[in-house]
């Protein structure tokens, strides 16, 4: 195809002086940034495995890390809209533990007097609950804040109050336990995971996923006459993609079921256990696929919306945004539903996998979510930050957590490094932008 | 369009009597001025003198606290700028007002942004157009994937009239356009003006630059402290008499005088 000379990239003479892999980087249009954050986190976890005796980088480790992380990896999505727009949340752990108290409420006391216990809706429906008291209660903290024009930190410190004490209120401090059956799969655990075969097919569909969108990317910038990307960078592109998204899945599928749980599901169903035990594989976790789709929505939503965009903006100059006809307020209000939905799907999580709702869940919890965001790059002076940023930074926090268990480090000591590295690594990132603007 | 019920012949903005103060300040004090169908009419003072303020009242960034406006005649209620932009009324603010983190075509776009079939948005198309329009304006511009922060003060400026442009404002009011621009693009600018009042395009022109106001406007109209101190077709007043307004507040015999204009 033609390529107009206007668009020409830049003179030849200079890219050959440069070295491959700075070539290879620009020329697949790679977030440096973002290829900094997964070598840290590559770093931090072959460390780990190093001190720990070969322990860490196992199948069953990273599942369970994968797990453990989905919860807040969920809410630091949505704590990346608020931050970009320069507003936080400090709430969002209460919220979790209201929400959840609800949830469990929902599904043991209330859902079972009409449908009767473990009916196949319950989960949903609670879930449902869940999601709308979430929105009314973000949607309560975004009115305060944008129409009555109170700071988001003082608001939400409220929330953290109000919230927390009115998980309390709901059963008067009990916990609430057991959960609906199907409810609980999405908390993990062998039941709740989608096993090796579908495992398979979410990794195969997103392959082709990824696959596609290279393809249709290049097909639009071929329809307007824009610059390519070499055709070899494209394929780079989709092989590491994929390999990753298989390397994954592979993962996930070695790792098999406890014996015991084997036994008896051997038992449950007629199944004879062979010489030397029968593998089961776990699979993908059904908490892990909800993360992932949440992060897929979230960044869709971010940068493929017109919400997305003037939440940008928005950050980048409010008063810009305003001017160019944005209706801020609204928009700020719908992030703070947003953050509340979230908070709910992540308590769901949370609730499913602790098989309970406890008053006290969650607590904490807005401090790593805004850890989380703020170590995946998101700029606390507003419009910069991304989805997938926050996402990474939440598998590091939980990385440097979970490794320190398995290494024996004491619990309080364990909160200072968390805490030295959360300041490090937004000083590096300080440091990076100031070189790269 | 009723403009012969109103009989208000082909004025398209008028603004009545238009006051607002900021604390006991009266920065806008009953000021009025009409702006008729293609004409160019430039608001001239000292810094502190009103204009910006005076002017944007009518782009919906501030509520007046007096007075009325009509636009084509009809009352207007102008409480935001989507309100001012519903009545076809664009602005190119002297702080530009582009948002810094986000690239060219997304500024051009903020708050109209094409979209697809699925109601997502269409980037690729947004940047064809983008790179139509900033190519007619400043035709060495080629950073279209870069944060406008990246951009030089003439390349944010063009970007700020591309915006504007861009939309088909049929009252368009331009805060200190050609403040941040070298010669050339000034002269670019001032090109622009002349295309766009040839296209019927009212423009409200905000300027410090009395040489760019006697070539470009068909009326000046001078604030004094937050007054309005008169108005005079350019043919009936010489650059030292506006001056004069503009200096000491005095309306010479040419212009109609204001509320603020000096009594002798």
């Amino acid at each position: 195809m033609a390529v107009n000379p206007n668009f020409a990239a830049p003179p030849g003479a200079r890219q050959s002086r440069e070295p491959l892999t700075t070539r290879m980087i620009r020329a697949t249009e790679t977030d440096t940034r973002m290829l900094g954050m997964l070598g840290a986190l590559l770093l931090i976890w072959i460390c780990f495995h190093i001190f720990s005796d070969g322990r860490f980088l196992t199948p069953r480790n990273l599942w369970n890390l994968s797990v453990q992380t989905s919860s807040v990896a969920i809410m630091s999505t949505g704590m990346v809209l608020i931050i970009v727009t320069r507003h936080i949340d400090l709430s969002v752990g209460s919220i979790l533990g209201f929400v959840a108290m609800i949830m469990g409420v929902t599904q043991t006391a209330f859902l079972p007097d009409f449908l009767g216990a473990n009916n196949s809706f319950t989960w949903a429906l609670t879930l449902v609950a869940g999601m709308l008291a979430g929105a009314a209660i973000g949607g309560l903290h975004g009115y305060v804040i944008a129409y009555l024009g109170v700071p988001a930190f003082i608001v939400t410190l409220g929330g953290l109050l109000v919230w927390r004490g009115a998980a309390w209120w709901v059963t008067s401090g009990q916990t609430v336990a057991p959960m609906d059956d199907n409810f609980r799969l999405m908390g993990g655990g062998p039941y709740g995971a989608i096993g090796a075969f579908w495992s398979w097919v979410v990794g195969a569909i997103a392959c082709a996923g990824i696959v596609s969108m290279i393809a249709i990317g290049r097909r639009n910038r071929q329809r307007f006459n824009f610059p390519l990307r070499p055709v070899l960078a494209e394929l780079t592109l989709a092989l590491a993609g994929c390999a990753a998204v298989l390397g994954a899945v592979a993962v996930a599928n070695s790792y098999a079921w406890p014996r015991g749980i084997v036994n008896r599901y051997a038992t449950a169903n007629n199944i004879e256990v062979p010489e030397g035990g029968l593998f089961i594989a776990h699979g993908i976790a059904i908490p892990v696929l909800i993360a992932v789709c949440v992060g897929i929505i979230m960044t869709f939503v971010a940068t493929r919306t017109r919400f997305g965009r003037y939440v940008f903006a928005m950050g980048g100059n409010p008063e810009a945004a305003e001017l160019a006809g944005i209706n801020t307020r609204w928009v700020t209000m719908k992030i703070f539903i947003l953050m509340g939905v979230l908070c709910a799907i992540a308590g769901a999580i949370s609730t499913a996998r602790l098989n309970a709702s406890t008053n006290a869940q969650g607590t904490l919890d807005e401090l790593l979510v805004i850890a989380a965001a703020v170590i995946g790059g998101t700029s606390l002076s507003g419009g910069i930050g991304t989805i997938s940023g926050a996402i990474i930074g939440a598998l590091v926090m939980q990385s440097l957590q979970s490794g320190m268990v398995l290494l024996g480090v004491d619990a309080p000591f364990q909160n200072v490094v968390v805490g030295v590295v959360l300041v490090l690594a937004v000083w590096l990132d300080g440091l990076y932008r100031r070189r790269s603007v | 369009m009723n403009l012969s019920e109103t009989g208000a012949s082909d004025k398209v903005v008028e603004m009545q009597d238009c006051s607002i103060s900021f604390g006991g300040i009266h920065a806008v004090d009953h000021a009025s001025l009409d702006l008729h169908k293609g004409e160019v009419v430039a608001l001239l003072g000292h810094n502190g003198a009103g204009k910006s303020t005076f002017i944007k009242l009518l782009s919906g960034a501030y509520k007046r606290d007096s007075g009325d406006i009509r636009v084509r005649g009809e009352k207007a209620i102008i409480n935001n700028p989507r309100d001012a932009k519903a009545y076809g009324i664009e602005t190119i603010y002297q702080t530009l007002a582009l948002a810094d983190n986000v690239d060219t075509a997304a500024n051009l776009y903020l708050g109209r942004e094409l979209r697809t079939a699925w109601g997502t948005l269409d980037d690729v198309a947004m940047e064809a157009s983008a790179r139509e329009v900033m190519g007619r304006l400043n035709p060495r511009f080629q950073r279209f994937k870069e944060p406008v922060k990246a951009l030089s003060g003439g390349q944010r400026q063009s970007v700020a009239i591309a915006r504007a442009i861009l939309f088909d404002a049929q009252i368009l009011i331009m805060d200190e356009p050609t403040a941040a621009l070298g010669p050339q693009e000034t002269a670019q600018v001032g090109e622009l003006i002349k295309q766009l009042k040839a296209d019927g395009i009212s423009i409200f022109l905000i300027s410090h630059d009395i040489d760019d106001v006697f070539e470009l406007a068909d009326k000046v109209a001078v604030m004094k402290n937050g007054q309005m101190v008169g108005t005079a077709p350019l043919d009936a007043v010489t650059r030292d008499e506006v001056l004069g307004m503009i200096i000491l507040g005095k309306c010479p015999a040419g212009a109609i005088p204001g509320p603020g204009a000096m009594l002798d």
